[in-house]
């Protein structure tokens, strides 16, 4: 059963899948792009990044452009390794 | 039961990786419609042309701006501004739609992405070209315009479909072969912006916009 095991649960849930796959394939995205793209509502994403956060799987900025505060998130080594142990768990499970 | 939500996974995890790095509502009728506009705008040239000299219209883009005097060279710098112009609005407008229609919205920052590396090679070929005119080099204005036109698509096809990159390349091979048949200019934009932009136009709308 070490297939099931590189299923990370971390990655279970629809949007925090979602805020992976964005961030593997962009350098950084604010918080305003990952929510116009999964169609979350705030307090729904911001609880999701803050759990990806604590697993130190990304990493969170916050900076002000012009007057308005900014928060940008990017994936960290180990967010990138982990993801892609579990989309490889994942294609392996479907038999691909 | 389980391996199907694996297998949403992996097509979630897909989704959101191309929707979020490439502008994938680029529409493929708006490449129809620019060749069919680019088509018009040459025959209205060519007429132009035809009117002014008849048989001296081949040596047009020859290194012979005086020949025809600026009246003309203005008017084909009108029609080509009309042709760019619609273009790009019936390309506007026909994303907007596509991209409405799939929840998307137009300027997010893959569509931002698209148009700054598009643009880049394009002004400097558009810079390039005002330079060749400058010192008479009409007859490389129009290998010229062909080839950074390919060199723009080639560099903005990473930010949007990939089929894009194709006809970059087919932009840039037509253009290096007419840099050979100078005084020709006029059949090889009808070929790349015409004619390429319709095979391609349509390629485009076949693969993506007719399954949505």
């Amino acid at each position: 059963m070490s297939l099931i095991d590189n299923i990370n649960k971390a990655f279970d849930h629809r949007i925090r899948l979602g805020i992976m796959s964005i961030l593997m394939v962009n350098d950084y995205a604010d918080f305003n792009m990952l929510k116009e793209l999964l169609g979350a509502t705030d307090g729904n994403l911001a609880s999701h990044t803050k759990a990806l956060e604590k697993e130190d799987y990304i990493k969170v900025e916050k900076q002000f452009i012009g007057r308005k505060p900014n928060t940008r998130y990017s994936t960290t080594p180990l967010g990138k390794k982990e993801f892609q142990k579990h989309i490889d768990a994942l294609e392996k499970l479907i038999g691909k | 039961m389980e391996s199907n939500k694996y297998l949403e996974d992996i097509s979630e995890i897909k989704n959101m990786m191309s929707r979020s790095s490439r502008f994938i509502s680029l529409s493929g009728l708006s490449g129809i419609l620019a060749g069919v506009y680019a088509l018009i705008g040459a025959a209205v040239a060519y007429g132009k042309l035809k009117a002014v000299s008849t048989e001296n219209y081949n040596n047009f883009s020859g290194r012979s701006s005086e020949l025809f005097g600026s009246q003309l060279i203005n008017e084909l710098i009108v029609i080509a501004l009309v042709v760019v112009v619609l273009a790009i609005l019936t390309g506007i407008i026909l994303s907007y739609r596509k991209a409405s229609k799939s929840g998307e919205k137009v300027w997010n920052s893959a569509s931002r992405r698209l148009v700054l590396n598009f643009l880049i090679p394009l002004a400097a070929g558009g810079i390039f070209c005002l330079v060749l005119l400058q010192y008479g080099y009409t007859g490389l204005v129009a290998p010229a315009t062909l080839v950074f036109y390919g060199l723009a698509c080639v560099n903005a096809s990473k930010y949007t479909l990939g089929d894009v990159r194709y006809m970059g390349l087919a932009f840039i091979i037509i253009g290096l072969i007419s840099t050979q048949f100078i005084g020709y200019g006029l059949y090889f934009w009808a070929l790349g912006f015409g004619v390429f932009h319709i095979i391609y136009g349509a390629m485009m709308y076949f693969k993506y916009d007719r399954k949505s």
